[in-house]
């Protein structure tokens, strides 16, 4: 067979399973079934990142079946799409799974902030709920503008706060900050440039110096950058928003100009095991942001352990249940769930649209009880969620690798209440005002 | 037999410089054309419109603005994704000042304005070309994005860099920006618009200013000689070529993904384009469809085959078979054909002229 005639062949083959694959009418579902969408990056360059994510979501579904046969009777289907973390084949994967299962997507979680923007104004008109937790749109906290996107447990605003709570705490109180000298590198990015406007607000308040230092995609090449912080700037603390490999590249830069690694601070997206790990042993005493716990001593991974995986039926390797990201990709399912089941109080315990399930969101109350009944005793905190507040606390877990595992090293950090409350809601209103939204859903 | 031209005369000026001499592409055409405004809004699904047809358009028009500077005059360019990045943050800036303007004023200006960088940038043309003009058009890439990035005034000083559609209206009550715009109102606007500029551009290379692009791009020595000027015919390629690469920018920024950062543009979007223009056929106005469409939808649908036949597939295992087919074929057909699929349709023709009867 020549060259022409294999090339229309496959030209031909192509066409042919396009053409069969539009004519498919969408698998019917049965009624008692609740669809979730998975939005996954199990290839591309953030895989290793994506993987464990993806393998809890499925997982905590699994264990919900199995164990106590969905939520109040109603079985769980999800459906995987990958993004390859691509903000073009992230929206194209909202298009195609929003309308699966009997009563459309319940809630959508894209992992990505890039997405994330790309889906508000989208879902927000199919009156989908997009949850994203800890990344995302920082300002969509406030509820009055952006009724459709929930940021709990926390953002990266509140994050940004947070740790700079946590240095002055190291440091003897917000009064010692003064003339202290922070840098921080970021990934040159939607995503890293996030928390750069609060950080230079409470560098104003506490009189602290602020260095910026950006990194550019991909983030392999950072030797100017270490050498500049490490011989130049000099600074007392280093936080770090980065993402995939810039992470262990960082570290291992930081290490080579001998900066201090237990006053180097990464946001909870710089720190996984897949993070520190190909640094080797410069990554110990290295700290990173986390707003859960982390290790198999929970309830819930236990029931996973053997509802899942002792019968064979995990998705992932068993070795990497209870990792960084593995138990925040339950805790993301777990909290989507939990909406469900406050909509299912409301609308009855069947299939929910995705408007129910945002009444579900807006009216979660995740208390100490329902912690200890799902197994998440200890590994997060109690959330409430209102009209008005999308994100529900906020508070900040501080961990370091100690060369094996991480190891959570202070008590949760509470941000600056009122101080990001009020930077939510000037952007926020900024946004509507931009868009033409009115500011009074939760008033009336 | 299928492309049997015995028996049409030409009989005046007219019919002689028509675009589509032979009445079969004309019948084609027409029914490509009654397909993409009639059948496909009237019965495909939002997901068809918003996440195939939309991509595939900008892709479409963006292919079509480099083949015109790259197919038509050999200027070879990396810069698109810049070019496509100035078109999206100038809409952006005008709509935003001038929200009364019309969103089609708005388009124009910004291609306007995209033009004139695509001038600046391949003022180096004049003196270097081939692989050393790609390099310097390099440039524009690297030089705008980190200019959009960095500079907040380009973004209104938003806190993450991130561009948000605003709503806009062509008509009254024509949606095709921001939330209130349905799937099949900004699948006609960019239709619509890839369509013009798509027959402007076929227009312009049959004449005069498509053949000096032409005669620089065969030997640019020989055409200086008898008499075209290489600055004219290089920078109107780089001009009318970043004309449709920023309506395409805003196009993607405003109808097809609503809310853009800089980085959408990165280097990435320049291969892809030019990936689409020498897959798709260098010189060709087709085959920057064909391109678009190779590089845009072929991956969705391999993504998306398995599913379709009852085959259940590890998303992990899909992701790679879907890079390895696509690598495959891009292979076998730059093999098989290495002026691109445009030509493989044109050899289609030649053999249907003379079916069933091969000499």
């Amino acid at each position: 067979m020549n060259f022409k005639r294999l090339t229309a062949l496959a030209v031909a083959t192509v066409i042919g399973a396009g053409a069969f694959w539009a004519s498919q009418p969408a698998v019917a579902q049965a009624e008692d079934e609740m669809f979730i969408p998975l939005m996954v990056y199990r290839t591309g360059p953030y895989a290793p990142n994506g993987i464990p994510l993806a393998d809890a979501f499925q997982d905590y579904l699994k264990v919900l079946n199995e164990r106590d046969g969905g939520i109040n009777g109603v079985k769980m289907t999800w459906e995987e799409c990958e993004t390859q973390y691509n903000n073009d084949r992230g929206v194209e994967c909202y298009e195609r799974l929003k309308n699966n299962g009997p009563t459309g997507a319940a809630a959508f979680f894209p992992f990505s902030t890039g997405i994330t923007y790309a889906l508000i104004e989208r879902a927000t008109n199919d009156k989908i709920p997009v949850f994203s937790m800890g990344y995302g749109r920082a300002d969509a906290s406030d509820g009055r503008v952006f009724p459709y996107v929930f940021t709990s447990p926390t953002t990266y605003w509140a994050q940004a706060d947070a740790m700079i709570n946590y240095i002055a705490q190291q440091e003897g109180g917000y009064g010692d900050l003064d003339g202290k000298k922070i840098a921080l590198v970021y990934h040159d990015s939607a995503y890293g440039k996030e928390p750069i406007k609060t950080l230079e607000l409470l560098a104003e308040e506490h009189g602290f110096k602020l260095t910026l230092h950006p990194v550019s995609h991909p983030g392999l090449e950072q030797k100017s950058t270490w050498l500049q912080i490490g011989r130049r700037v000099k600074p007392d603390w280093t936080l770090m928003w980065g993402w995939g490999v810039m992470n262990a590249t960082a570290i291992k830069e930081a290490s080579a100009v001998g900066y201090p690694m237990d006053r180097f601070i990464g946001v909870w997206w710089s720190g996984s095991e897949v993070d520190v790990r190909p640094a080797g042993d410069q990554a110990i005493g290295y700290k990173a942001g986390n707003f859960h716990g982390v290790g198999q001593d929970f309830g819930v991974v236990q029931d996973i352990l053997t509802h899942v995986y002792a019968k064979g039926q995990g998705t992932g390797p068993e070795d990497q249940v209870g990792e960084v990201l593995y138990n925040r990709g339950l805790i993301n399912m777990f909290i989507i769930t939990e909406a469900i089941r406050t909509a299912m109080g409301r609308y009855g315990d069947k299939a929910l649209t995705g408007e129910q399930v945002r009444w579900g969101f807006e009216n979660l109350n995740i208390d100490q009880a329902t912690l200890e009944r799902a197994g998440f005793d200890g590994m997060m905190k109690p959330i409430q969620l209102s009209c008005t507040d999308h994100e529900g606390g906020g508070q900040l877990l501080v961990q370091q690798w100690n060369g094996s595992e991480w190891e959570v090293v202070s008590d949760w950090i509470e941000p600056n209440g009122d101080l990001i409350r009020g930077l939510y809601e000037a952007s926020a209103e900024q946004y509507a005002n931009e868009k033409g939204i009115a500011l009074d859903r939760c008033t009336s | 037999m299928f492309y049997r031209e015995a028996g049409q005369f030409k009989a005046t000026y007219a019919a002689d410089q028509a675009i589509f001499p032979i009445l079969q592409d004309k019948i084609g055409i027409a029914i490509i054309l009654a397909i993409a405004f009639g059948v496909i809004p009237a019965f495909a699904s939002d997901y068809f419109l918003s996440s195939l047809m939309l991509p595939f358009l900008v892709f479409s028009l963006a292919a079509l603005g480099l083949n015109i500077l790259l197919g038509y005059c050999g200027q070879l360019s990396l810069g698109t994704g810049a070019f496509m990045a100035c078109g999206a943050f100038f809409a952006y800036k005008i709509t935003t000042a001038f929200p009364e303007l019309n969103i089609i004023f708005v388009f124009l200006l910004a291609g306007a304005g995209t033009a004139a960088v695509g001038v600046f940038f391949g003022l180096p043309s004049l003196r270097i070309k081939g692989f050393y003009l790609a390099v310097a058009t390099l440039a524009a890439q690297f030089f705008l994005i980190w200019m959009f990035n960095k500079v907040d005034w380009w973004t209104n000083f938003s806190p993450s860099g991130v561009i948000s559609a605003p709503p806009r209206e062509v008509l009254p009550g024509f949606a095709v920006t921001g939330s209130s715009a349905t799937p099949v109102d900004r699948y006609y606007f960019a239709l619509g618009v890839v369509c013009v500029l798509a027959l402007l551009a076929k227009n312009m290379v049959r004449s005069r200013i498509g053949r000096t692009w032409m005669a620089i791009r065969d030997m640019d020595i020989a055409a200086e000689i008898i008499g075209i000027r290489p600055m004219a015919a290089k920078l109107s390629a780089f001009a009318i070529s970043s004309f449709y690469i920023g309506v395409a920018g805003a196009l993607w920024a405003f109808v097809y993904t609503s809310s853009v950062e800089a980085l959408a543009f990165d280097i990435n979007r320049s291969f892809q384009v030019l990936f689409m223009v020498i897959i798709g056929g260098l010189g060709s106005i087709l085959g920057s469809f064909l391109g678009a469409a190779f590089i845009v939808l072929l991956p969705i649908i391999i993504n998306q085959a398995p599913a379709a036949v009852g085959i259940v597939m590890d998303t992990a295992l899909l992701g790679h078979i879907e890079f390895m087919v696509l690598g495959a074929l891009i292979i076998i057909i730059l093999i098989a054909e290495p002026h691109g699929m445009a030509r493989l349709w044109q050899i289609g023709k030649e053999k249907l002229r003379l079916w069933p009867f091969p000499h």
